[in-house]
């Protein structure tokens, strides 16, 4: 039902400051429409969204109704371990939402020069 | 002897003319009527724009508020309220010294003024973010940004919306 997608960039270096696009598939009602009947939908949207680094947290979101459904979400990281990044998302249904990705950082300057 | 009659046939004519276009008139005021009606019910005629300090006042008590160094980008012109491109820049060095630990959204007629709440940190390296928002009608947005020693800084963009969310049932 709901489901995420993680956009990165191919190569992450450590010491790199690099961007992470983050999809979420979530309808956000915002409980001030009605439907085709005219009956209220009920407000449902994402509480809050946490990305952990192995198990440290590394970005919050917080959004309330004035969010766009299927919200996008673009933020930034240092790159300076590689590990296991865990998306989780709680919405007014007590829905928990999760996405895992396995981030590999390489290290600086290894068999290539730096090219930046 | 016959311009009288014309006369009268044709002042005749003329309130018949005008009494139609009247009745015409009030028919086609009616649904424009209901249609006023419909979008004051829908909350959005009764949402009136918050003051600057309605917006800020639940976050900044008595910290510096300096409008400086975050610069929001909104489209000028937003023909739908349901999406709006949003993106944020804020210049940080962004270190354990010196860093960005929270970011507010704020809407000045939205019914929910706060749009959303960022938490970040050193770590993070850059203090920039996007997102899409909506936005019900012509208002302006704040990014608030609350640095690591407690002060604020914030910026304010304008936006007209052409079709606001929270009216119809899209």
């Amino acid at each position: 039902m709901s489901s995420a997608r993680l956009q990165l960039p191919p190569r992450i270096v450590q010491g790199d400051v690099f961007k992470l696009r983050l999809l979420v598939n979530h309808p956000m009602d915002s409980g001030f429409l009605r439907d085709i009947d005219g009956v209220i939908i009920q407000r449902n949207v994402i509480r809050h969204l946490i990305c952990t680094l192995n198990g440290r947290e590394v970005f919050r979101v917080e959004p309330t109704t004035g969010v766009a459904a299927n919200p996008l979400f673009e933020f930034y990281l240092r790159a300076t371990e590689s590990g296991d990044m865990l998306f989780r998302w709680v919405d007014d249904k007590a829905y928990i939402g999760e996405l895992r990705h396995s981030l590999v950082v390489e290290p600086a300057n290894s068999s290539q020069p730096a090219s930046n | 002897m016959t311009l009288p009659v014309l006369s009268r046939r044709q002042s005749l004519a003329q309130l018949f003319k005008a009494t139609l276009g009247a009745s015409l008139v009030g028919w086609l005021a009616t649904p424009a009527q209901a249609q006023v009606d419909k979008l004051t019910l829908s909350g959005l005629s009764e949402a009136r724009l918050r003051t600057f300090e309605e917006m800020v006042r639940p976050y900044v008590q008595n910290q510096d508020l300096k409008k400086e160094r975050v610069s929001l980008s909104l489209p000028m012109l937003a023909d739908n309220g349901h999406m709006v491109p949003l993106s944020l820049k804020i210049d940080s060095p962004m270190t354990e010294a010196s860093h960005i630990t929270h970011v507010y959204l704020i809407s000045q007629r939205n019914p929910v003024p706060l749009m959303a709440k960022f938490v970040m940190g050193p770590w993070s390296g850059r203090a920039d973010l996007s997102t899409r928002v909506r936005l019900s009608g012509n208002q302006s947005v704040i990014a608030l940004a609350r640095l690591s020693d407690g002060n604020f800084i914030f910026d304010v963009q304008e936006v007209v919306v052409t079709e606001a969310a929270c009216v119809d049932n899209g």
